[in-house]
């Protein structure tokens, strides 16, 4: 007689996915049943538990035994581990890279330990596909909190008190926002979730919405609540249909829960949501943009002088639009008070972030620390350093809006402003740790060969602009760099930032603003001794005099 | 046929103006492209002129004008890929297939494009085959996964 019971829940994230975790799944299934198990032997599928780079991932509850890197093989001994008098399989234990100690616990793993998984906090624990998991956590909870023990100004005013700013990269406080949107005058308004990701190097929003659809759901209906709004709309990346699938069912079991939809739980209040898909473009992240694209048109950002979209979004409505990760926010601010939610990060970056923290990285995967936490802790201490023993060089945050700073901001804390100040971003928190095999002025030439196609091509410093400095930086990457070139490159950026019309623009020019004032001494071995000092740069890969180590570091 | 389904993913919209990048998704996603007869059709049903049609179809990087391979190669190149190698992951793959990023082999086979981020960069390098997606590549895993699966396909 078996009295053992435990749940196994296997990661269904597109990087576990990938790893064959879909034929996992239906194995263990398969094997519990052939051994009659069903009733001690629960299996669920989970979303993504942030440890991508170990996966497939298995966890299994109540112990919190952790396996990485399962393979389909490995299926009928893990079940024969859950028999009563089975062992736990060390072989599939996480190995500490540096001791190589096994770790059985997930809690006990550098990667998890360091982390505050709020937003993230069902992620990798419920199966987003059944609204009953996100129920028994206490979703939903926190809209019927709103609607029946709050007034939408209530709403408004706990969102303003807890400091929440927008996640999607600016960084504005997301509770002015709300005020503005619900003050602006209309009968129509219109919420939306910002999914289309476009950021290269992020994907914390689409592990967000593929693993606790609800939490971003339940976050919507409240703000529809708090501004007066009917109807929201999720804008998600055409490239994540996970998502899309995942969101779709999350909005048909709300609906028929009674959630989503006329007279919500009987409050009186109407509110639906319907998903878009993107198209395609990166300049949809523009707010004006996104509004356009949804309506059928080209997504080109409006011409200043323009109106605020919570005064005039969608069809010229007043329209409240955040990112993802804000509207997961929402439900936890709710129920557990502006103050627990203040109470956390740094004095003007309430909270925690959320970052991919990829690249040249021990351990890579999506992360949520306080804000405030150094990029020294995050790197080295979650990220478990530099493999294969190499130096680091830099690490970029904000994607191509961002920049990239050295070793001598480590011990920065990691908040929009100190980020800012460093010439750098939060952004839709992509971390990309680089290291001394990475060239700068690649990355760069990288990063502008980005913006530069995914200008939307309405305003000419930023069409012509960032074209001009893709070509000076091609033409340094293949050792046809002038001595005047770094000073061009400063000077376009200059104009290219105050002449563009939009964010994307302004921003384009960030990576090479920080690769010239933290590496400047790379470019110029590039530009006067036709000579890449990380041997990437094909053309100019040669033996040189002078170590690498002594170039482009602070 | 061709009428008979266009005229079906027609009739499941409105024809309002924010239907437009919707319909052509749904078109795009039956006939694999967006053939030009079908966005005369659609600039017709929505009531807006061809060329606006066109200009939408042309901005979004989702939308092609030629089909796709029946393998479909898409080679992120996102910002963690790009540093561990996509570059040369994407040339092996070109050398291999015989095709250059953007283009389809002349048997329908392969189609090759790049795409901003997949999404999964901490398995980066990675690139989609389909809805397949494969991480942690080298430029020699890549050249096998490729000629594995031309030995697989008929």
């Amino acid at each position: 007689m078996s009295n053992r019971r435990c749940t196994v829940l296997i990661c269904q994230g597109t990087g576990c996915i990938s790893g064959g975790a879909e034929q996992i799944f239906s194995s263990l299934e398969e094997e519990v049943t052939r051994l009659n198990l069903g009733e001690s032997v629960q299996i669920k599928r989970t979303g993504c538990h942030g440890f991508c780079q170990r996966g497939p991932l298995i966890v299994i509850e109540p112990e919190s035994i952790f396996y990485s890197k399962v393979k389909l093989d490995d299926v009928p001994e893990i079940v024969q581990s859950l028999l009563p008098e089975g062992k736990p399989l060390e072989r599939l234990f996480y190995h500490d890279p540096v001791t190589g100690k096994p770790i059985p616990h997930y809690g006990d793993i550098p990667f998890y330990n360091k982390q505050e998984r709020t937003v993230l906090r069902n992620c990798g624990h419920i199966d987003p596909e059944d609204i009953g998991d996100f129920l028994a956590v206490g979703g939903y909870e926190a809209l019927r909190k709103a609607l029946f023990d709050m007034t939408p100004e209530q709403v408004i005013e706990e969102v303003k008190h807890s400091g929440l700013r927008g996640l999607g990269g600016a960084g504005f406080p997301t509770g002015r926002k709300w005020e503005a949107c619900r003050v602006a005058p209309g009968e129509e308004k219109y919420i939306i979730c910002n999914g289309d990701e476009g950021d290269p190097g992020a994907f914390q929003d689409r592990s967000t919405m593929e693993g606790d659809p609800h939490s971003v759901l339940e976050g919507m209906i409240i703000a529809g609540y708090a501004i007066g709004a009917k109807k929201g709309f999720v804008y998600v990346r055409a490239e994540y249909p996970l998502a899309v699938k995942r969101l779709k069912i999350a909005i048909t079991q709300a609906r028929e829960e009674g959630f989503l939809g006329k007279d919500i739980l009987g409050s009186g209040f109407d509110f639906d949501i319907e998903i878009f898909q993107g198209a395609g473009a990166f300049v949809c992240g523009e707010s004006t943009a996104l509004v356009l694209s949804i309506q059928g048109k080209r997504g080109m950002p409006k011409p200043l002088p323009r109106p605020r979209t919570a005064e005039a979004g969608l069809w010229d409505k007043p329209t409240l639009l955040n990112n993802v990760k804000t509207f997961a926010n929402i439900p936890l601010i709710i129920n557990r008070g502006w103050k627990w939610f203040a109470s956390r990060g740094t004095e003007k970056s309430k909270g925690t972030a959320i970052f991919s923290l990829t690249g040249k990285v021990a351990n890579c995967g999506l992360i949520e620390v306080p804000m405030g936490i150094t990029l020294r802790e995050v790197i080295y201490d979650i990220g478990g350093g530099i493999p294969g023993g190499k130096a680091f060089k830099a690490v970029q945050t904000g994607g191509p809006s961002g920049g990239c700073l050295p070793a001598s901001f480590l011990d920065m804390p990691v908040d929009f402003d100190s980020l800012i100040t460093a010439g750098s971003m939060m952004g839709s928190g992509g971390m990309v740790v680089m290291d001394e095999d990475t060239c700068m002025v690649d990355v760069a030439r990288y990063f502008l060969d980005f913006t530069r196609r995914e200008s939307c091509g309405q305003c000419i410093p930023c069409r012509l602009g960032t074209e001009q400095m893709f070509e000076i930086l091609d033409d340094i990457t293949k050792g046809q760099g002038r001595p005047e070139d770094i000073e061009l490159l400063l000077e376009l950026s200059d104009a290219i930032i105050h002449g563009s019309l939009c964010a994307l623009g302004k921003t384009a020019p960030n990576p090479v603003l920080t690769t010239i004032r933290y590496f400047r001494g790379e470019y110029e071995a590039h530009i006067d001794e036709k000579w890449c000092p990380a041997g990437v740069c094909r053309e100019l890969i040669k033996e040189k005099g002078s170590s690498p180590e002594t170039v482009g570091r602070k | 046929m061709k009428e008979e389904l266009l005229r079906r993913i027609l009739s499941s919209y409105k024809g309002r103006r924010e239907d437009l990048i919707p319909i052509l998704q749904a078109v795009q996603a039956n006939f694999g492209r967006l053939p030009e007869e079908a966005m005369l059709r659609i600039a017709r049903f929505i009531g807006i002129p061809e060329s606006e049609v066109y200009s939408v179809a042309s901005f979004y990087t989702q939308f092609r004008l030629t089909p796709l391979g029946r393998k479909h190669v898409t080679v992120c190149r996102g910002t963690a890929c790009h540093i561990r190698s996509a570059p040369q992951i994407l040339q092996e793959i070109e050398k291999v297939v015989g095709i250059e990023e953007g283009e389809v082999t002349p048997d329908l086979e392969y189609s090759l494009e790049t795409v901003a981020c997949i999404g999964c960069c901490a398995l980066a390098p990675c690139i989609r085959i389909n809805r397949d997606v494969y991480g942690e590549l080298t430029p020699e895993r890549a050249r096998e996964l490729f000629s594995t699966s031309k030995q697989m396909s008929p």
